[in-house]
């Protein structure tokens, strides 16, 4: 490793030394200590960006202020008919503290609407595909004022199984059919609420996605697109945008969106756990004594309790922007306020990557990460976060760190294991699973019913969750799965097994050379690699 | 090869149970004594039922379906609208009509396997617009019910073998088809197919079907 490489090029990139400290590296619901080889590259969250200090105030002057059409007290008059769209649970991640952005928005607006005689107003929550809220869920997000008013009559989840709830209101010039909840589809004004956790997250995507059906879904979630995208963090090189966008304009061109979008900051945690998103180096006694504590705790208590634990710990997300008005001039700003929070310039790609998988994914809120959601978020998230070119050279070695234990949960993703257990023994290909068997779990009645009246993601999701990795799984030359407790859930996924981290990295050497760059990305973090 | 859909009816479909058809027509006897006898014998019943039920479906049916024995088969098909319009039909769960509609959609046969008494699940089938059901049948000499079932009698594996003597008939793939049902007894007929799915299950049966990976459906 060159001298020149080694030395501090970014604060939230730090090179190995002879004498720098052990690393902590997420393992599902296990933090895990390992001494890195000299050299490795280690990425960490930027520092967070000072959260507005009146989140009221801000909020009330994009809505006063907004971005290419009239403010939002000017388009409402009494006895007009108003729909609100939020984002569901898998935004922020975790679940952040109470009040949660989007309550602390819709009292705002739902005030505003009252006071100007408009009674016609339903919320819903924008969850496509992904499985409905529950109630406690609900409440939380929004608060105990706008659920009181609101819940269950003009306050519940979209349903994208709902034929009488849908209306198509257009296609593409491909005659891709734009299908959306009619509520919002028939009403006069739709108020977008939005948080943007990750690049990806918001534009057009809230409404011709969050409120969408199957039908129209599957046009833009496959695995074409998926591969097409480098990366799907990077929306300016997304074809995945690119195709929502052609929706957003047909959304722009029928009904009257009203966006409000807000950035985030990247504080995950409070200061009982942020000494994980920070520089093990800089460890003061306390912060070693606060991880020892929560090492040992942890190792006393069974998974599930683990996991509840962590789950139980809210977010510390702080606003760092808001704007409203039209859906592109917003998404704009906010996009580039992310990438401020986010961005981290980086030169040369590395040969090794190497990511904890920490318990935190969108679609496991409140739930187990299974084999198919580690194997997202390792070769879809976060091997998507980078702009420009990829963090790791094509062919090379990601490693990652999770147990893979073979756990699924029945109530949220029933689907999931027959998927796992049937299809992919079958083949990997993504391909081939989306002509042969994408419909067939689609349309099945059992994971219909149970996305429709239980809590279920729908029966079409891990498919989307496998396309979701495509691109990761094109360009990667070997995933070696580090810590795994069984052999065969790698195997089923594709990838090599080794008993830890210093025998996988051995094993990437062996492949790519001695003297390969490796690279590790501190999990938990948001970050994107910028790449020169 | 196309697929069919099998429901039990009973606590998968609708709310009710065998004891609730009983439980009406012991209301609705000739004079008001005949009435309060029946229905206390019912009620004094209710423990034998639920213990049989849990031993074995075929002990229960021999002594449920003796409680029918005497009634007049006139009787029971004119009370059998009645029946259905005052009990069976509030008790129909909500997403049961989803659940069908969906399926029916896929071009699936829609087949109802149950033990309830054919005269009391005729107007149940009419009102989901299925046509292919098999139920259980008293036995009726002269007019009057022996307390007997004709066979074959509807629990168990027997649901399960007509389901592969009906698809062998009908050249229907039993890979294709799906199985629904709320009680643990209807096991066999979950097993034969290639999308079982329970509904509103009891503990034994959720964690069979845990254990097996299979969908577990809430319609209520």
């Amino acid at each position: 490793m060159a001298l020149q490489l080694r030395r501090k090029t970014h604060e939230s990139v730090i090179y190995i030394d002879r004498d720098s400290a052990p690393r902590i590296i997420p393992s599902g619901e296990d933090f895990i200590l390992e001494d890195l080889p000299i050299g490795t590259r280690v990425l960490y969250p930027n520092p967070s960006i000072k959260g507005l200090p009146n989140r009221e105030a801000a909020i009330r002057y994009a809505l006063n202020h907004p971005h290419g059409c009239d403010p939002l007290f000017a388009q409402l008059e009494p006895g007009m008919r108003v729909t609100i769209a939020v984002d569901d649970i898998s935004l922020p991640l975790p679940p952040m503290a109470t009040p949660d952005i989007r309550q602390t928005i819709l009292e705002i607006v739902c005030d505003m609407l009252a006071g100007h005689g408009v009674d016609d107003v339903h919320i819903i929550i924008a969850n496509s595909l992904h499985r409905k809220m529950t109630e406690w869920e609900m409440k939380r997000m929004v608060g105990p004022r706008v659920f009181a008013d609101y819940y269950p009559d003009r306050y519940y989840n979209h349903d994208a199984e709902w034929a009488d709830g849908l209306i198509k209101i257009g296609e593409t010039r491909h005659k891709d059919p734009l299908v959306l909840n009619r509520r919002a589809a028939e009403s006069d004004l739709i108020i977008y609420v939005n948080i943007n956790l990750v690049p990806m997250d918001g534009g057009h995507k809230s409404v011709a996605v969050g409120l969408c059906d199957y039908q129209s879904l599957r046009m833009h979630h496959d695995p074409q697109t998926i591969r097409d995208s480098d990366s799907y963090m990077d929306p300016a090189r997304s074809a995945l945008n690119h195709k929502v966008v052609k929706l957003g304009k047909i959304v722009d061109e029928t009904l009257n969106v009203f966006h409000i979008e807000t950035a985030i900051n990247n504080r995950m945690y409070g200061a009982d756990m942020d000494f994980l998103l920070r520089n093990e180096d800089d460890f003061s006694a306390f912060d070693r004594m606060k991880f020892e504590a929560m090492r040992y705790a942890m190792s006393k208590l069974p998974r599930q309790a683990r996991r509840k634990l962590l789950h139980s710990r809210p977010s510390q997300y702080e606003m760092i922007a808001c704007h409203a008005g039209k859906t592109e001039p917003v998404h704009e700003r906010i996009v580039a306020k992310g990438f401020e929070q986010y961005a981290i310039p980086i030169r040369g790609q590395a040969d090794i990557l190497i990511t904890g998988i920490p318990d935190i994914s969108p679609y496991n809120v409140y739930s187990i990460l299974n084999p198919l959601l580690v194997q997202v978020m390792a070769l879809g998230y976060h091997f998507n976060f980078y702009r420009n070119k990829p963090l790791l050279k094509h062919g090379g070695v990601l490693i990652i760190n999770h147990p893979c234990y073979d756990e699924f949960d029945h109530n949220f993703h029933p689907s999931y294991i027959e998927f796992f257990n049937r299809l992919l023994p079958e083949t990997r290909d993504a391909f081939t699973l989306r002509e042969k068997y994408e419909q067939e779990f689609a349309n099945n009645p059992s994971y219909i019913e149970m996305y429709r009246r239980g809590n279920a993601y729908h029966g079409a999701h891990p498919f989307f969750m496998w396309y979701w990795g495509e691109n990761g799984r094109q360009h990667v030359g070997r995933v070696i799965a580090a810590g795994a407790e069984n052999a065969h859930v790698p195997a089923m996924l594709g990838w090599e097994r080794a008993d830890n981290l210093t025998e996988a990295i051995a094993m990437a050497r062996s492949y790519m050379g001695n003297s390969a760059q490796i690279t590790m990305l501190h999990q938990p973090m948001i970050g994107i690699a910028d790449m020169e | 090869m196309a697929g069919a859909a099998f429901y039990d009816l009973e606590g998968t479909l609708v709310s009710t149970n065998l004891v609730h058809t009983l439980s009406f027509y012991a209301g609705r006897q000739q004079g008001l004594m005949a009435s309060f006898k029946m229905s206390a014998a019912t009620f004094l019943s209710l423990p034998v039922f639920a213990v049989t039920d849990q031993y074995s479906r075929k002990v229960f049916n021999d002594l449920y379906f003796k409680r029918y024995k005497g009634q007049s088969e006139d009787r029971l098909r004119y009370f059998a609208q009645d029946l259905f319009e005052d009990v069976i039909k509030p008790a129909v769960f909500p997403g049961a009509y989803e659940l069908i509609e969906k399926s029916r959609s896929l071009g699936l046969r829609q087949v109802v396997i149950t033990g309830a008494l054919d005269l009391s699940v005729k107007p149940l089938m009419e009102h989901f617009g299925i046509t292919e059901y098999v139920t259980n049948r008293l036995e009726f000499v002269n007019g009057v019910a022996t307390g007997r079932l004709l066979p074959p009698v509807m629990a168990a594996a027997t649901k399960a073998s007509w389901i592969r003597t009906y698809t062998e008939r009908e050249g229907i793939s039993l890979s294709d088809s799906y199985a629904y049902t709320d009680s643990m007894s209807d096991l066999p007929m979950l097993s034969i197919v290639g999308h079982p799915a329970v509904i509103n299950p009891d503990m034994r049966l959720r964690q069979t079907a845990l254990h097996h990976d299979w969908p577990i459906l809430d319609l209520k």
